[in-house]
């Protein structure tokens, strides 16, 4: 599998770029649930990532204590910091029980990652009013509007004549 | 650090820009510091990194970022990122030249004892790379008369891991039938890969009919001008390789990393660019690289002309009282017109070949008669620059072989290959109809 394979009306809704790059440039916080602490996974590699772009990254992973120098929690509930955002890396029949903690917890964005079918939770969490973004990875988002991705050489789909901004790494 | 970077892409738009737009501004944004408006030429070896931890991220593949120009360069990236735009991909890795390309396509794909099944109708240097040097890989190849599906289908065996043939056959012009093979590949779970130097995307998109894999010897029309040398590898990003071992397999360099789990539909680039390109060395440089983003800037205009003027140059041959046949597939009569219009607008290119009517029984002695009588053409080992080119295989590529081995080979000792450029229309007739009737 590629994809969620959503459909057009699903990608209108559910990977808005105006969405994307407000909850890019507007989170700081972000829990990461099912994050491994195991370094070669892909969830390990986005946290990574994440925390290196100056996000703090809370773990959500009832299997570890400790993830990347952060407090593990088993649950959404455990979560003693205010989240701005959920970046989920659970299988698709789990993803409706991290949406419904994500609404009790009163977090305001939730993020489905890459290739995980999320359609109920996604509907749930609109529905609660929460900001939803699914069938994206995170990390590839961030590179591509933080100019990073294109350096790998993929087609980020971004055309442009205007200045790129200057980012805190460059100033 | 402790704010989260604010995205630096200035505009956030959804337009789909057309063909035109995308290859003068896909993959380059002028940059916060200088603004620069051509592409800069980022002529280094190397890049600072920003901290210790940055740089071990950086190798372990976390982050993206520049380190080494073997494996990525920001101007060999802009090149990258265009050709995947125009060839409606989800990225490219840009080669030494197209040979490179080929065999970082495969590479990254096989390990000993795989196989792949490949048109009959190649470029002449890569049935040598696939017969000679895969063989010292232990890379099995079977050759097959692409024009018939079943003859793919019955060569496909448990070993095949990928399909490969070339939109446009050199010399002999034919035209791959896409669909059907793409739909073949498909039903095996198996990688189409295609040549689509002579089409380039401006004529044909094979991503569009179902192909997973795209090269180019950039060297050709994408350049333009005959001045570089270099290839490009484009992914789709619609193949699913979890199921195919060297992709989704964990990395013995990597620390079991495995990329496509990581990397999803970036995993096969991934790998090509930080495991064979790294390994192979096969990397395009980043002067080559401007130039190549030089030609694609004008791609659409010059195969406008290339073809508009290959077209003419083919019907004054076909009605030439010292031409034998033409085999251009933009000529109503050739038996591959009708797969020309489905995939290429009926524009099947710039280079084709013609024969010579050998009179006096000796077509070797005519066509090397021809070649030195031409004043416009150069006689080179090229095609696809901006000026028109010429070459008799028989005299030359080929000598070697006897005129019963070159029938054998598709190239008959009358055979003359063009490449049609951008010069005055009636000046190549006249230069071709002088030599023509050159005395003996």
């Amino acid at each position: 599998m590629i994809d969620a394979g959503l459909t057009p009306e699903e990608r209108r809704r559910f990977q808005d770029i105006a969405v994307i790059r407000r909850i890019l440039a507007e989170s700081r916080t972000i829990g990461v649930v099912g994050l491994s602490g195991e370094r070669q996974r892909a969830s390990h590699f986005v946290a990574t990532y994440l925390q290196r772009a100056g996000y703090r990254v809370i773990p959500v992973n009832p299997g570890w204590d400790m993830i990347l120098g952060e407090t593990t929690y088993p649950d959404l509930a455990s979560v003693p910091v205010p989240l701005d955002l959920v970046v989920v890396f659970r299988r698709g029949q789990e993803t409706l029980g991290v949406a419904e903690q994500a609404i009790a917890a009163g977090v305001p964005r939730i993020w489905f990652q890459l290739r995980i079918p999320a359609r109920d939770a996604a509907e749930r969490a609109a529905a609660a009013g929460l900001e939803v973004v699914m069938d994206k990875c995170i990390k590839i988002e961030h590179g591509r509007f933080g100019g990073t991705l294109a350096w790998a050489g993929m087609n980020t789909g971004i055309v442009s004549a205007k200045k790129a901004l200057p980012t805190p790494r460059s100033r | 650090m402790t704010a989260a970077e604010k995205p630096a892409i200035p505009a956030a738009q959804s337009r789909r820009f057309g063909f035109e737009t995308r290859m003068l501004h896909a993959g380059h944004i002028p940059d916060a510091a200088v603004g620069a408006r051509a592409v800069p030429i980022y002529q280094t070896t190397s890049f600072v990194f920003d901290d210790t931890e940055m740089a071990a991220q950086l190798f372990e593949l976390r982050q993206y970022g520049n380190i080494y120009t073997r494996i990525g360069n920001p101007t060999t990236a802009v090149f990258e990122e265009r050709v995947a735009s125009l060839e409606g991909a989800t990225g490219a890795v840009a080669t030494s030249s197209g040979m490179a390309a080929q065999l970082v396509a495969l590479m990254t794909l096989l390990s000993p004892g795989d196989e792949i099944v490949a048109s009959s109708h190649l470029y002449g240097g890569t049935v040598t790379q696939f017969t000679h040097t895969f063989k010292k890989l232990s890379i099995g190849v079977r050759f097959v008369d692409p024009t018939r599906l079943g003859n793919w289908e019955q060569a496909i065996t448990p070993a095949t891991r990928a399909l490969f043939g070339e939109t446009i056959g050199n010399p002999r012009g034919s035209i791959l039938d896409l669909a059907p093979l793409a739909g073949l590949a498909d039903s095996k779970s198996i990688p189409l890969i295609v040549d689509n130097t002579f089409a380039t995307p401006y004529l044909c998109r094979p991503i569009e009919h179902g192909a997973t894999i795209v090269i180019h010897s950039a060297t050709k029309f994408i350049g333009g001008h005959g001045n570089s040398i270099g290839g490009v590898i484009a992914e789709s990003g619609r193949f699913d390789y979890s199921a195919f071992p060297t992709i989704a397999g964990p990395s013995a360099s990597y620390h079991g990393l495995r990329f496509f789990e990581t990397f999803g539909h970036y995993g096969y680039l991934m790998k090509a660019r930080a495991e064979t390109v790294r390994d192979t060395g096969a990397c395009l440089s980043p002067m080559n690289a401007f130039l190549l983003l030089q030609g694609l800037e004008t791609l659409s205009l010059r195969m406008d002309r290339h073809t508009a003027n290959a077209l003419t140059v083919a019907e004054f041959l076909r009605d030439h009282p010292a031409v034998a046949w033409v085999s251009y597939a933009g000529l109503p009569d050739h038996p591959d017109h009708g797969l020309a219009k489905k995939y290429l607008g009926g524009r099947p290119g710039a280079v084709f070949s013609f024969g010579l009517k050998a009179e006096g029984g000796d077509a070797r002695a005519a066509g090397r008669r021809f070649i030195e009588s031409l004043q416009l053409f150069s006689h080179l080992a090229n095609v696809g620059d901006a000026r028109s080119l010429v070459i008799h295989p028989a005299s030359t590529t080929h000598q070697q072989l006897s005129d019963t081995e070159l029938e054998a080979a598709g190239v008959g000792a009358e055979l003359v290959r063009l490449s049609i450029g951008l010069e005055t229309a009636d000046d190549l007739l006249w230069d071709l109809d002088q030599a023509l009737g050159a005395p003996s």
